[in-house]
Order: structure tokens, then C-alpha cells, then sequence
């Protein structure tokens, strides 16, 4: 009975966690850069939210639908401006420049919102339960693994039934030969870093729903998205959701057998699946 | 004599500090067909991916309808008419037989007459794999896929870098045969070619490139065996 317990909020854990990693698994499929500053810019789309609420004293659900587009923007500006300068064969540039922007975020976000930690208040659909068989659950929790469902399948849609989604692909195979299809890598680059943003900030909605935040959470929840990606098996999005209930349900047992463990347990799993299945559950045929 | 559709005059490109291309020159007739043979190494694919954009020229001019093209980005190369088939087919193996076709009209040029069921047409074995991936076929297969894929753009000029390479005779006379109806189409062609036999039969034009200049060219009427192969393998009789 408490073990039901233990796994259901493990699984709506995990929800949370793949809309983490779902932005992180997109851009990584389509141009194999590796965003270290992801978990900043989920803190960054929760102060943008917290931001739309005060200023239009809207609910934080209403304010994010604001917030969407403003970071779909600012994640074409960002690719355009920045990574799409530093991507090429050499994996480091991208590493240190998204490394770097991660730091100039959390600094940013020091000095504009201070230190103190912030929430985004849902009002009474936080205290709302939903009986689900033997055990209750949040609604807030299941929305967030809903969401995570609706975002991942939506994407996969994009993904093979458009003809974005195509361009998508095809790009991520080969970006010298999709220019011979008038297709111009760079602004494929950018409009999927705006798309990942986007899931970043619906991210960020259930980030600040369900804890506090300050601008020095980003890495830790770049930590957790990484080991989801990891996890479900690079460039898979089904993989990524299936890696963040993992470690969702990893870390509600941890933390049901000692609190103490609920990290620790998080990241063990993570090991032990790459001990077993080093390329992770789903790892796509031609990587 | 009209104006040709594209022009190409003194090519030159560079790989870092090794020249690839010195001077070339070239004129495709609108729904003409002009093919470029040459040995391992001659300089023919740095000529076909300079004229689409995919690498830089140093000097010279490329004029497509009197237009400069030189220095376009190749999508944008592409939008004023030029398509490519690259040297190795380069399908995209996430994508299927279809799917492949379906991304060259990704920027589609007008209502001309290449369509989906009009490459199906021309290549019938593509409509019954069309739901495999694009590299789960075999090479000729895979080469009429890349035929398509760019044709599905409409384009004014194909390029087609060795579209025999490594396929049985009896597929490259099947792959060769869609050359006519592309031109009937509309489409005039520049293939770059090893089988100089091949080279000769379809083309009105020849041109033979050694160490990145051309080196004899003419119509295929005008050259006889001797002097190809002295082109291509550069044998100078003054020193025989
Ligand atoms: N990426 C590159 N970097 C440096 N040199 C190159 C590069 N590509 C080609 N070259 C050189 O440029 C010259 C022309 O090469 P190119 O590929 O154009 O020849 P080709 O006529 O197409 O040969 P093949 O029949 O083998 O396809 C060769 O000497 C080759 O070594
Ligand atoms: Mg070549």
C-alpha cells in the first residue's frame, strides 16, 4: 500500500523530470550540442512566469502561456546569436559557451530577483487530490505528468508527421546536404532551440508549482534532465520520458526507505542502467 | 547560338593552399546536356560543389540565365533553379524512400511537372519501397532516390555527380535512361561521369578535366578515342 504510494509519486516525480529533459533530448537529437546552461534557462522561464504573474496578476498557468512565446524568442536569439557561432565538428566550443551563459544566467538572476527562494502560486488546485484507485494523488502532480505525456507525444508528431519535423531530421543526418534541399541548417537550429525553450517553460511552471526556486537551482536540475537523456537512450524522445520516471521513481524510493537517500538513489539508478544498457533503453539505430 | 542557361567562366577554388579548380570554364544550353569526365582526383566534384554553393569559388563567375550565382549559399543556389545529386547519394537515413523525395520540394519552384507520382513514374521500383528507409535499398535504388530528390525541386539544372558509380552495368543503363525524359522535361543536365562511354552516348557536350583544368572538350561527334584518352590520362604526344 505504501509501496503504491511510493511508486505513483515516483512516476509523477519522473514527469516532471522528462519535461526537464525533453528540451535537453530535442536539441542534442537535432545538433548534438550539449546545453549545460538547460537548467538555468528552466530557472530562467520560472522567473519569466513569476515576472507575467505579477504583472498581470494573472494565474501562473494563464502567465506561462505569456511566457511561451517570449521564450521561444529568446531561444532563437540565443541560437542565432550565439550557439550557431560555435557549432562545428570541435564538441568544445559549445560545451564551454553554453557553460559560460549558464553562469551569466545565474548571476543575472541573482542580481534582478536576489537570492531569496520564490514560488509559483497555483491557489487551491494545490491542496486538490484525485483519488486514483487505493491511493490520492495531487492534481498539480498529475497535470505535470500529463503535460510530460502530451509534450513528448506532440513532439513526436512534429517530429514525423511535418514537414518541419522532417527538416528536423534530416538536418540532424546530414547539415551539408539538406542546404541542397534550399534548407539552411542554422534557422532549423534556432527554431528547435525556441521549441526547446518552450518545453523548458512549461517545465518551469511545475518547477515553481511544486517547490521553491532561486537562481541557483539550474545545474542540479541540468543533473537530473542529463541523467533522463542518458537514460532513455540518446536522441529517443519516448527514451527520455521513460528515463525521467526512472529516476522519479528511483528517487521516491530512496527517499521512502531514508529521506536522506532520495538523490543518492536517483543517480544510482542512473549508473546502474549504464552499467547494463551503456547506450540506454532506447538508443536510436543510427547514432 | 543562344545564351546559355548557366555560364561558367575561369573557376578557380581553393582547399586551404592546394588548388583544385584553375580557370575552368563551361556552358550548359537551356535543356542541354553537358557531361565532365576525368580521372580519380581531376576536380569534378570541387566543380559541381562550388557551382551549388557547398564550397566557395576563389575566382571567376558562375551566371545562371546571365544572373551571378557565385557566392550564393548553396539553399539559396537552389531557389534560383540549380539542383544537386552528390557524389555517394547522401540520403538521409532517418528519412524514408519517400520522405527523401518529399524534402526536395522542401522549397519547391513553381508548379513544373516533377511531382511524387511523376518520379514514381519515371523510377516505378521507388513507389513499391517507399515506406522503407532511404538507405535500406540498394545502390541503384539509392541513386534513383537522389535523382528524384532533386528533381522534386523543379530545377532548372541538375548536377549529377557519378550517378554510376559503383553499380552494375545493367542498373546504369536503367538510371541513364531517365536522362532523356528529364530533359524532355525541361531539365537541362551537366553529369559528371567515369564511363566516358556513358559520357558520350548521352551528352551533347563533353568536357575532360586532369589536375583541375579542362583539359579537351567538344562534342562527342568531334572527339575521337585517342584524344579522350590522352586528356584523361594526360599522355602529351610530344613527349611519346
Ligand atoms: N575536402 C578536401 N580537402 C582537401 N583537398 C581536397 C578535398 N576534397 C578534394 N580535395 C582534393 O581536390 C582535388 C580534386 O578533388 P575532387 O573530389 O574534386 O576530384 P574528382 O574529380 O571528383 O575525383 P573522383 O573521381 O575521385 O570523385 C583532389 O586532388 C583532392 O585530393
Ligand atoms: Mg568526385
Amino acid at each position: 500500500m505504501i509501496w503504491l504510494d511510493t511508486l505513483a509519486q515516483g512516476i509523477l516525480l519522473g514527469g516532471l523530470y522528462a519535461l526537464f529533459a525533453a528540451g535537453l533530448s530535442l536539441v542534442f537529437g537535432i545538433m548534438r550540442l550539449v546545453n549545460l546552461a538547460h537548467g538555468d534557462l528552466i530557472v530562467l522561464g520560472a522567473y519569466v512566469i513569476l515576472v507575467m504573474v505579477s504583472v498581470t496578476g494573472l494565474n501562473p498557468f494563464l502567465a506561462a502561456t505569456l511566457a511561451l512565446p517570449v521564450m521561444f524568442g529568446f531561444g532563437m536569439l540565443l541560437q542565432t546569436h550565439l550557439f550557431n557561432r560555435v557549432l562545428g565538428e570541435d564538441i568544445l566550443p559549445p560545451l564551454l559557451v553554453t557553460f559560460g551563459l549558464s553562469v551569466v544566467l545565474q548571476n543575472v538572476l541573482l542580481e534582478t530577483f536576489s537570492a531569496d527562494s520564490q514560488k509559483l502560486s497555483m491557489g487551491p488546485v494545490e491542496a486538490v487530490g484525485v483519488p486514483v484507485g487505493p491511493v490520492t494523488l495531487g492534481l498539480v502532480p498529475l497535470a505535470t505528468l500529463g503535460s510530460a505525456v502530451a509534450v513528448i507525444a506532440a513532439l513526436n508528431l512534429l517530429f514525423y508527421r511535418t514537414k518541419l519535423g522532417r527538416a528536423f531530421r534530416a538536418t540532424s543526418d546530414d547539415a551539408t546536404t539538406v542546404q541542397l534541399m534550399g534548407i539552411y541548417p542554422a534557422r532549423i537550429f534556432s527554431v528547435a532551440t525556441g521549441i526547446a525553450l518552450m518545453v523548458a517553460t512549461l517545465a518551469a511552471l511545475y518547477l515553481g508549482a511544486r517547490a521553491n526556486f532561486d537562481p541557483t537551482i539550474g545545474p542540479a536540475r541540468l543533473l537530473y534532465a542529463f541523467e533522463a537523456v542518458i537514460i532513455g537512450g540518446l536522441g529517443s524522445l519516448w527514451g527520455t520520458l521513460a528515463g525521467g520516471l526512472v529516476i522519479g521513481v528511483a528517487q521516491a524510493t530512496g527517499a521512502a526507505i531514508r529521506p536522506e537517500w532520495q538523490i543518492l538513489a536517483g543517480h544510482a539508478a542512473f549508473v546502474a542502467v549504464l552499467l547494463f544498457r551503456p547506450r540506454g533503453l532506447f538508443p536510436r539505430a543510427n547514432d | 547560338m543562344s545564351a546559355p542557361l548557366l555560364s561558367v567562366r575561369g573557376l578557380t577554388a581553393f582547399y586551404g593552399d592546394f588548388q583544385a579548380l584553375f580557370g575552368v570554364d563551361l556552358d550548359l544550353a537551356r535543356g542541354g546536356c553537358v557531361a565532365i569526365i576525368g580521372a580519380n582526383g581531376a576536380g569534378k566534384t570541387t566543380l559541381m560543389r562550388t557551382i551549388c554553393g557547398i564550397a566557395r569559388a576563389d575566382q571567376g563567375e558562375i551566371l545562371l540565365d546571365g544572373a551571378p550565382i557565385h557566392g550564393l549559399p548553396a539553399p539559396e543556389v537552389l531557389r534560383r533553379g540549380v539542383a544537386m545529386v552528390p557524389e555517394g547519394r547522401k540520403l538521409f537515413p532517418s528519412l524514408s524512400v519517400e520522405e527523401n523525395l518529399q524534402i526536395g520540394a522542401h522549397e519547391r519552384r513553381g508548379n513544373g511537372a516533377w511531382t511524387l507520382e511523376a518520379i514514381y513514374d519515371l523510377f516505378p521500383v521507388l513507389k513499391e519501397r517507399r515506406r522503407n528507409p532511404g538507405t535500406a535499398l540498394s545502390g541503384g535504388q539509392q541513386q534513383m532516390v537522389a535523382i528524384g530528390r532533386a528533381l522534386m525541386s523543379n530545377p532548372e539544372v541538375l548536377l549529377c555527380d557519378e550517378i554510376s558509380l559503383g553499380l552494375a552495368p545493367v542498373v546504369i543503363r536503367d538510371i541513364y535512361a531517365a536522362v532523356p525524359r528529364i530533359r524532355e522535361a525541361g531539365t537541362a543536365i551537366v553529369v559528371v561521369e567515369q564511363d566516358i562511354g556513358q559520357a558520350l552516348k548521352i551528352a551533347d557536350h563533353v568536357h575532360c578535366m586532369m589536375e583541375g583544368r579542362v583539359t579537351l572538350s567538344g562534342r562527342p561527334s568531334e572527339l575521337s578515342r585517342e584524344a579522350i584518352h590522352d586528356a584523361y590520362f594526360g599522355v602529351t604526344h610530344d613527349l611519346a
